[in-house]
């Protein structure tokens, strides 16, 4: 029988079924500071070994300080975040698990390093206690996000129970403008799809727009995924997925790698197979998108406008216009274009790769930020990243613009560190989530691409790259 | 695990769609290293009027009335009665921890995020999905709701709505048992797989 990518996943790593739950093997859990010490203490009290140490890899980076750190854990100044550094530090050496360092060059989002490192192959299963765990689907994987039970479980069992989930595939075809990026795509698809829109399936993106689109912007793409409600995100693997793994530190390599190229190059969905739901969409159609509400759903074009509830049908669907609008600090129908804004956040686990930075920099080259804007982050995933950017010069032309160049880290996507915006700051962020409070309480979040963050700083207020 | 068989409470009714897990414990206090004491920061943003940090003295803060957390008439529920897609967004378990700490034990919706959902299952939380029709009725009713998982029924004095449960959750929830021990009674067949696995896949 036809299979489609997701199925062959699961059966691949399928242990046993129970009541139609399945126990499915885990090759690869990234553990990062916030979801794992519970689960470490889960262990230690039940006396619990870790199943299979060389399956993790751990990484701290979401209190990690992106101003100075060179002394170390001891540079986080909030005594609550260090703490929790500390512990991740401490449970990797109790339970001899690898774990890349705040001071090492390699540290960064745990959903940069995976892939970076080769830590993610394509066919793997992947967790990791973070919903967007999504994004090492680019790379054919099936991956996801999970609680911290679940961390404790993968631990102590190398296993997970799961439900199977439903097939749907979003095709898309056509040229994406200049302009418009992997970012874009998904906030439109999620404009097209809602936030629950793919609650309970597993997301295969194809067409001859993602054959087209790089790694890096498949990344973007799946990451957001868990935005439409997909706990998976999938692309299948292609030539540009070998060529992205090879080389890698985690990768395999000789005899190895010819095994590995042999069974990867399987990973696809079969002609013929059977999508529970099916979305078509054309790329062409697609304008650079901003947020203007509460919620990854409630978006528009660059061009567009705040809606009008009075138009809304859906009393629910009203009501959580009135709601966003409110606490947004908004008036329907109003132009996004005439919306100020105060500060920009390049950077999150979304869009803090090298190709991110790259047009986010080709965009504020010979440019000054405008007088409005108090503060523009420019926060690379890791410091590989970060690396590759200033052999680049893009620093250099990020700082001449007025940028802040930071260290790696998640830094104001959720603002868990000391990036954070203050009561009523509005800020265009190429971060994944602009729910109340997400970036600082009683602060308004504006979901865009790089390309769009930089010529907003650049503008002040919501801006085209053209305009 | 704690167990789930059957509850009777009044339902809170919290009217807003696409509740995310930021808003039911906001990420401050996800700095904690601890798996309990969430409850007094559920929902912190919509029910204190002051900004939240961890170890401030909750009961000194500035409360808002007009949240219906705050409202004495739902103290004590341990229903939670709300709208479509509640628990979206982050992965993090910090939700249910804070809602099972401040005592809810069911929560109804006409549909959940998936990693939310399964969380509520290690957690001795039962996520009820019931049709928007029937969860607006709820809305417009005040009495006693009696939960009955083993027989997969919510109840009011009028009426009595049937719910699915896969049944391994169910069995696990009702028995409160142990998710890793019951994994574990696998182990050689965990063993077996994985050898022939890294065989197939020498390079995991």
């Amino acid at each position: 029988m036809p299979q489609t990518l997701y199925d062959k996943l699961i059966s691949t790593h399928k242990v046993l079924e129970q009541d139609g739950s399945m126990l499915i093997y885990i090759d690869r859990q990234l553990i990062h500071e916030v979801t794992s010490p519970q689960a470490f203490e889960g262990l230690s009290l039940a006396g619990r070994k870790i199943w299979r140490n060389e399956s993790n890899l751990a990484v701290p980076d979401h209190n990690v300080p992106t101003t100075d750190r060179s002394s170390g854990v001891s540079s986080i100044t909030d005594p609550v975040s260090r703490l929790q550094v500390e512990t991740l530090d401490k449970n990797c050496e109790t339970f001899d698990i690898n774990e890349i360092h705040m001071n090492d060059v390699r540290q960064g989002i745990v959903h940069v390093i995976g892939p970076e490192q080769g830590a993610t192959l394509p066919g793997m299963s992947i967790v990791c206690g973070d919903s967007h765990t999504t994004t090492h689907g680019a790379l054919g994987a099936l991956a996801f996000g999970i609680g911290t039970s679940e961390v404790e479980h993968v631990l102590a069992t190398g296993c997970l129970w799961q439900n199977k989930a439903k097939n749907m595939k979003i095709e898309i075809n056509g040229e994406l403008s200049n302009d418009v990026s992997a970012k874009d795509l998904a906030l439109y698809v999620i404009g097209k799809i809602g936030t629950a829109g793919g609650t309970g399936f597993a997301i295969e993106f194809c067409g001859n727009t993602i054959e087209k689109m790089s790694i890096e912007g498949r990344m973007t793409l799946c990451n957001m995924s868990i935005e439409a409600g997909a706990k998976v995100g999938l692309v299948a693997v292609d030539e540009k997925t070998i060529d992205y793994v090879q080389g890698r530190p985690f990768a395999p390599t000789g005899d190895n790698w010819e095994s590995a190229l042999k069974y990867w190059q399987t990973l696809h969905s079969d002609l013929d197979s059977h999508f529970d739901e099916s979305i078509l969409i054309d790329a062409s159609l697609i304008k650079p998108q901003v947020t203007w509400g509460t919620s990854p759903e409630m978006v528009v074009d660059i061009n567009g406008s705040t809606p009008d509830p009075k138009l809304e049908e859906d009393e629910v669907k009203a009501e959580s216009i009135r709601n966003a609008l409110k606490y947004i600090h908004l008036k329907p129908n109003t132009s996004m274009s005439s919306v100020e804004i105060d500060k920009v956040f390049i950077g999150s686990c979304t869009n803090s790769r090298i190709e991110d930075l790259r047009a986010a920099a080709s965009v504020a080259k010979g440019k000054k930020i405008a007088k409005n804007i108090k503060l523009a982050l420019v926060v690379p995933g890791s410091g590989l990243v970060k690396k590759q950017a200033e052999e680049e010069g893009l620093d250099q032309i990020f700082k001449d613009a007025g940028f802040e160049w930071r260290e790696p880290g998640c830094s104001m996507c959720l603002a868990m560190n000391a990036d954070k915006l203050e009561v009523g700051e509005r800020c265009a962020s190429t971060s994944n989530r602009n729910f109340e409070g997400r970036q600082g309480q009683g602060s308004f979040t504006h979901l865009v691409s790089p390309a769009i963050a930089a010529a907003t700083a650049i503008a002040g207020r919501f801006s085209g790259v053209n305009s | 695990m704690k167990k789930f068989t059957s509850l009777s409470s009044i339902a809170m009714p919290l009217d807003r769609a696409n509740i995310d897990t930021d808003a039911i414990i906001p990420k401050q206090f996800l700095k904690s290293i601890k798996r309990s004491g969430f409850g007094p920061n559920l929902f912190d943003e919509w029910r204190y009027l002051d900004h939240g940090e961890p170890g401030m003295d909750n009961s000194k803060r500035p409360i808002n009335s007009d949240f219906v957390l705050n409202n004495p008439k739902y103290f004590g529920a341990q229903i939670l009665l709300t709208r479509r897609n509640f628990g979206c967004g982050s992965s993090r378990e910090h939700a249910p921890w804070a809602l099972e700490d401040y005592g809810f034990r069911a929560i109804i919706a006409p549909s959940f995020a998936d990693i939310f959902y399964n969380n509520c299952f290690k957690n001795g939380i039962l996520p009820i999905t019931l049709s928007t029709e029937i969860v607006d009725s709820l809305f417009n009713y005040s009495g006693q709701i009696g939960i009955d998982l083993k027989k997969q029924v919510v109840e009011t004095d009028e009426k009595s709505y049937g719910f699915e449960v896969d049944p391994e959750r169910k069995r696990r929830l009702i028995n409160g048992l142990d998710d890793i021990g019951l994994t574990l009674q696998n182990e050689n067949q965990i063993r077996l797989f994985e050898k022939e696995h890294f065989a197939k896949f020498p390079w995991i």
